[in-house]
């Protein structure tokens, strides 16, 4: 038990220390990599209460997406240009501070309520309506419950999902003229007689192309 | 305390009886892939040091031990250090849940393959790493070709696993070996199997799909700047990591550790032997790969995965999930 606990506190102590780096650290990328340790902190965590599941889904969605994160980072700012900017002369103003303030404001009494709900109602999870067995693994019963009790929620989070990738697919698409495409079929289908082409030549004059 | 203790010291002996074997064969693999692509080009390939050129990969690890390690001015020393050893320790912990015969793994989970493709998901950042705190062109653009390239092929990867997955109801990796007794995956999962085998040689950086090191455009891609020992650290993760694609393609279609047939003079030999010829087969046919095809172009490489492998595996979800509650198979009744 102590062993355990040992390691309860090296990995939470890890995921504070690490979120806290994620808005200190001067360098955007490096937040990213302090990101990456945070949730892998956080899965340990998951892992060490049972919840194998949750810790792996965890780790393969959130770091995996967090590649992707880490490319806009690096594409859409100019990590060079911004060394040591962040908290530095350029005061803009403070007009980040109101929004900053309210999704604090906000995310504190999420937590006010979560941890009043907790203090309140002690047995809160015995009086679900589903039961919660611990015979079987956590990877089965999550399977239970999500896709037979939480189907249409299930289905409402994916649909959301969707539409906001359709919305950033069609906010940074751009058609642009002039582009040659690769078409597999036109390459293949191509046959002798309209791709070679005889022509008599001129002389002095060459043969005009087309395209 | 005691007790947690001697526990601890098991586990410890149980890791190095797994992890020395696993290097030592990282070492020999890396001989077998130039043996076989020189085979296939009609020439001799390292046959020098040792029988048969057998040392030649110690020799050349001694050779990069004994090199000066450079660490460039510009770069970010503790990333650029650190790139290498995350590479090679991801490589390594994930063989600590393949099952090399029945009760014969080291951690049974019951997320195993979960796991697996966690800590496949989590190699990218070694390179990202190597390719961003190198500070250079090269490196820089390997790093984000390689980033995008990983993440592309492992949503396929993780498709063609929900498929295998479906015929056994568990993610428990054992699970999935016991589940093939009667079939092979590889038999009615076919289309998956080759696409498995493509995404893995996409998903490792191997040829024809290596642009994050493509030499005729990047010079080495995201291990330019390194040099020494951490050059070979890059090295050995990467091919620790072909070893356990291979291990996985072993796992997932042919039958882990399940002799072919069950009959006398195949059942006889112990399990491990079975897992180790099953991904020594597919370490060939990746070297035979390499050997034969040209590399892909970033576009083609990106248009075989997203608009080829992974609707055509998504249908085969489809598929066989159709089949499976059609002919009332489904596992885990």
């Amino acid at each position: 038990m102590i062993a355990h606990s040992v390691f309860f506190y090296i990995f939470s102590l890890i995921a504070i220390i690490s979120a806290v780096m994620v808005t200190v650290s001067k360098n955007t990328v490096h937040s990213v990599f302090f990101l990456i340790l945070d949730f892998f902190s956080i899965s340990c965590l998951f892992i060490m209460i049972g919840a194998e599941f949750l810790g792996m889904i965890m780790l393969i969605v959130y770091v995996g997406a967090v590649a992707v994160l880490f490319l806009f980072v690096v594409m859409m700012l100019n990590v060079a240009e911004q060394k040591g900017q962040w908290f530095s002369s350029r005061w803009d103003g403070g007009t980040h501070i109101p929004i900053g303030l309210l999704v604090s404001l906000i995310i504190f009494f999420e937590l006010i309520i979560v941890i009043g709900g907790w203090k309140y109602k002690p047995d809160l999870l015995n009086s679900l309506s589903i039961n919660i067995s611990n015979e079987v693994t956590n990877t089965r019963s999550i399977g239970n419950v999500l896709y037979t009790d939480y189907i249409l929620l299930f289905q409402i989070s994916g649909m959301i999902l969707l539409v906001a990738m359709i919305g950033a697919i069609v906010l940074t698409y751009r058609e642009r003229a002039g582009v040659k495409r690769q078409s597999y079929v036109k390459q293949i289908s191509r046959e002798r007689d309209e791709g070679v082409d005889l022509v008599e030549a001129e002389k002095n004059k060459g043969v005009k192309i087309d395209a | 305390m005691d007790s947690y203790f001697s526990i601890l010291f098991t586990e410890v002996y149980k890791i190095l009886f797994l992890l020395v074997p696993v290097l030592v064969s990282v070492a020999m693999i890396v001989w077998l892939d130039r043996r076989v692509w020189a085979f296939v080009q009609k020439r001799r390939g390292p046959n020098v040091v040792g029988p048969f050129g057998l040392f030649q990969s110690l020799a050349d690890a001694l050779k990069y031990v004994f090199k000066e390690i450079i660490i460039p001015a510009s770069s970010n020393k503790l990333v650029f250090v650190l790139a290498p050893v995350v590479t090679m320790t991801l490589a390594l912990i994930s063989w600590a849940v393949i099952p090399f015969g029945e009760d014969f793994v080291l951690a049974d989970i019951n997320v195993g393959i979960l796991y697996l493709f966690a800590v496949s998901s989590l190699g990218v950042y070694g390179i990202i790493m190597g390719g961003w705190a190198s500070n250079s062109k090269y490196p820089f653009l390997g790093a984000i070709r390689s980033a995008a390239q990983m993440v592309s092929y492992e949503v396929s990867i993780g498709v063609i696993i929900i498929n295998v997955l479906l015929c056994v109801g568990s993610l428990n990796l054992s699970d999935i070996v016991m589940a093939q007794q009667n079939l092979w995956f590889v038999i009615p999962l076919f289309p998956m199997f080759v696409i498995f085998f493509i995404s893995a040689l996409a998903e490792t950086n191997r040829p024809p799909f290596d642009l994050p090191e493509a030499e005729a455009e990047l010079v080495a891609g995201y291990q330019t700047e390194y040099s020494g020992m951490m050059y070979a650290m890059f090295w050995l993760g990467e091919y620790a990591n072909i070893l356990l694609m291979c291990a996985m393609g072993a796992v997932l279609f042919l039958g882990g550790w399940l002799s072919p047939i069950d009959i006398f003079p195949f059942n006889v030999i112990p399990g491990p032997f079975w897992l180790i010829f099953k991904i020594l087969f597919l370490f060939i046919l990746f070297a035979l790969v390499k050997a034969t095809v040209p590399r892909y172009r970033y576009d083609q490489l990106m248009k075989l995965g997203w608009k080829i492998f992974l609707p055509f595996s998504l249908f085969y979800v489809v598929l066989t999930s159709s089949f499976l509650l059609y002919f009332d198979l489904l596992p885990g009744k």
